[in-house]
């Protein structure tokens, strides 16, 4: 019959433009990451046995396991409160998603108005007394300091986005559950844990998901701040690609961060599937 | 009356939270350098546009502003015009594969432009695409088409399939069902995703960077030049990156909670 075929016509194109755009290069990235005169796996070998790229590893996960559990937790205070409903909501809601709309550049450039030498945190510091000079947030002498400023930024610039998905979880929850509840007696923890919260689980599944995946590619925040004080994967990427002129160490690089962002997809959607289909049955 | 009293103390640390530093960047763009660099001085005795003059035009800011709009633009063509089929498709059929679609859509998601944007610059060498903004908006267009995908597929989702069928009884083709009714029904969610497409394609700074030397959007432009410069020009960067972004969230502001309801479910 024909009219079994209008929906895969319709998505042909879609996937075929992924093909080429997506795959294609992904093939390719393959490819390179696997040739180098050193055998096949001579650019891996190179990447494992350079401390750079321990490091790179070492910090990606480190920003990774701080930025995304406070994000979670900002996000639910935050969706919890603006889901009441006050007069005013909606500025509220508007002043919590204008990070969705900024770059990590322009985050960057934000904290660094703040934090920079000549930034505002010294100059409020100062005036009140409280040092004598500068405080430094930057520079290699003071990694620590550049860690959590970068934490910083990455908090405040994405936590907006599991705020969203998270509220978008709590106002499609039926309001009869929790008049149900009413009417057995429930206390508020009790509603919490046994109706909001079992509810929300496949928001929270994806909001946790796309924050981490985007977490293994933090790159502006890092890249701008801290430059390869702090080197992140995705940092390497490109320095190896820009600075070295070095395709097939990127490559390699690129491709770690594919296999972790595998990885951890895979992770999250087998959990979340299982619990997906516990709830339906 | 304490309730009020906390959710009034709640808001204010709130928007003060996601303010600040917006301001302070606002403010910085505005400040002369001297003030700038007075460690005395918090609040600049006078504003100044120089920064943003200087930026716009000495340093070829207002050429990668352009490139910017354009490659968003291009791309945000390119994505409707492939995504908005599909997603129609994922929401309207029954066929075997649907899920693995809609899977493969958020996997694609999740697949870094930093991984394919090396290939791509092979790719775009042959093609003749190199360092040209239609070979940056054909990258971005795959950054954002699997989110079209899923977005217009919740924006259709939300309006009944009764009205198509109506317009079907009374002897429009579904097609035209399709382009009569249920598309300006739709229109509202489209635009803004579309603008939620445009920001994305306007921030995005990796592939932008690699794929082209003298046609850079904007973030691609900063991070590699304008960094180079002093502050004062930095923050004026960062103002003419913010404002647009945050006109346009204000534009969608009501949408953005049903755009990303779909996640996952």
């Amino acid at each position: 019959m024909r009219r079994k075929w209008i929906p895969f016509l319709l998505i042909l194109p879609a996937v075929l433009y992924l093909a080429v755009l997506m795959g294609y290069p992904l093939f390719e990235t393959f490819r390179l990451a696997f040739t180098s005169n050193e055998g096949f796996f001579g650019n891996f070998r190179r990447l494992m046995e350079s401390g750079e790229f321990w490091n790179a590893m070492k910090n990606t996960l480190l920003l990774t396991a701080v930025i995304v559990p406070a994000q979670l937790i900002l996000a639910l205070g935050l969706a919890f409160f603006v889901n009441w409903k006050f007069r005013g909501y909606t500025m509220i809601l508007y002043f919590i998603a204008i990070p969705l709309a900024l770059s990590d550049v322009t985050a960057a450039l934000m904290s660094y108005t703040i934090f920079s030498p000549n930034g505002y945190l010294n100059k409020v510091l100062m005036s009140l007394n409280l040092i004598e000079r500068p405080l430094y947030f930057f520079g290699y002498m003071f990694k620590a300091r550049e860690f959590w400023v970068i934490a910083l930024t990455e908090i405040w610039r994405a936590t907006p986005l599991v705020f969203i998905i998270i509220l978008a979880g709590l106002q499609s929850i039926n309001r009869e559950y929790l008049e149900a509840a009413d009417l057995f007696g429930f206390s508020r923890w009790k509603k919490f844990t046994k109706i909001i919260l079992p509810l929300l689980k496949p928001s929270i599944m994806s909001a946790l998901l796309l924050r981490t995946l985007f977490a293994f590619q933090i790159f502006g925040v890092v890249w701008l701040l801290a430059g390869r004080d702090i080197p992140v994967l995705a940092g390497e990427t490109y320095y190896w690609y820009t600075f070295m002129n070095d395709p097939k160490m990127a490559s390699a690089y690129a491709l770690v961060i594919a296999l972790v962002t595998i990885i951890v997809s895979w992770f999250y959607i087998t959990f979340l599937r299982a619990k997906h289909l516990e709830g339906a049955r | 009356m304490m309730r009020r009293f906390f959710i009034v103390f709640l808001s204010v640390i709130v928007s003060l939270w996601f303010l600040t530093p917006v301001f302070f960047i606002v403010l910085a763009s505005l400040t002369p350098s001297s003030d700038y660099y007075d460690p005395n001085k918090i609040l600049p005795s006078s504003l100044t546009l120089d920064h943003l003059y200087k930026l716009f035009v000495t340093l070829g800011g207002g050429k990668a502003t352009l490139t910017s709009i354009q490659v968003a633009l291009v791309s945000i063509g390119i994505s409707f015009l492939l995504g908005l089929p599909a997603g129609y498709a994922i929401t309207r059929y029954v066929f075997p594969g649907k899920n693995a679609i809609r899977l493969s859509m958020l996997m694609t998601r999740s697949i870094p432009l930093i991984v394919v944007a090396v290939p791509l610059v092979v790719l775009y060498m042959r093609l003749n695409l190199a360092d040209t903004t239609l070979g940056v908006a054909l990258a971005h267009a795959s950054m954002i088409l699997p989110f079209v995908v899923l977005i217009t597929s919740s924006v259709f989702s939300g309006i009944s399939v009764e009205y198509e069928e109506a317009g079907m009884v009374f002897g429009l083709s579904r097609f035209q069902a399709f382009l009569r009714i249920t598309l300006p029904l739709a229109l509202p969610g489209l635009a803004a995703s579309a603008i939620f497409a445009f920001i994305m394609s306007w921030n995005e700074v990796f592939a932008s960077s690699i794929l082209t030397l003298t046609n850079r959007t904007l973030p691609a432009h900063i991070l590699n030049t304008a960094m180079a410069s002093p502050d004062y020009f930095k923050f004026a960067a960062g103002t003419i990156m913010a404002i647009p972004a945050m006109v346009f969230i204000f534009f969608i502001r009501k949408y953005l909670v049903s755009m990303w309801g779909i996640t996952l479910k």
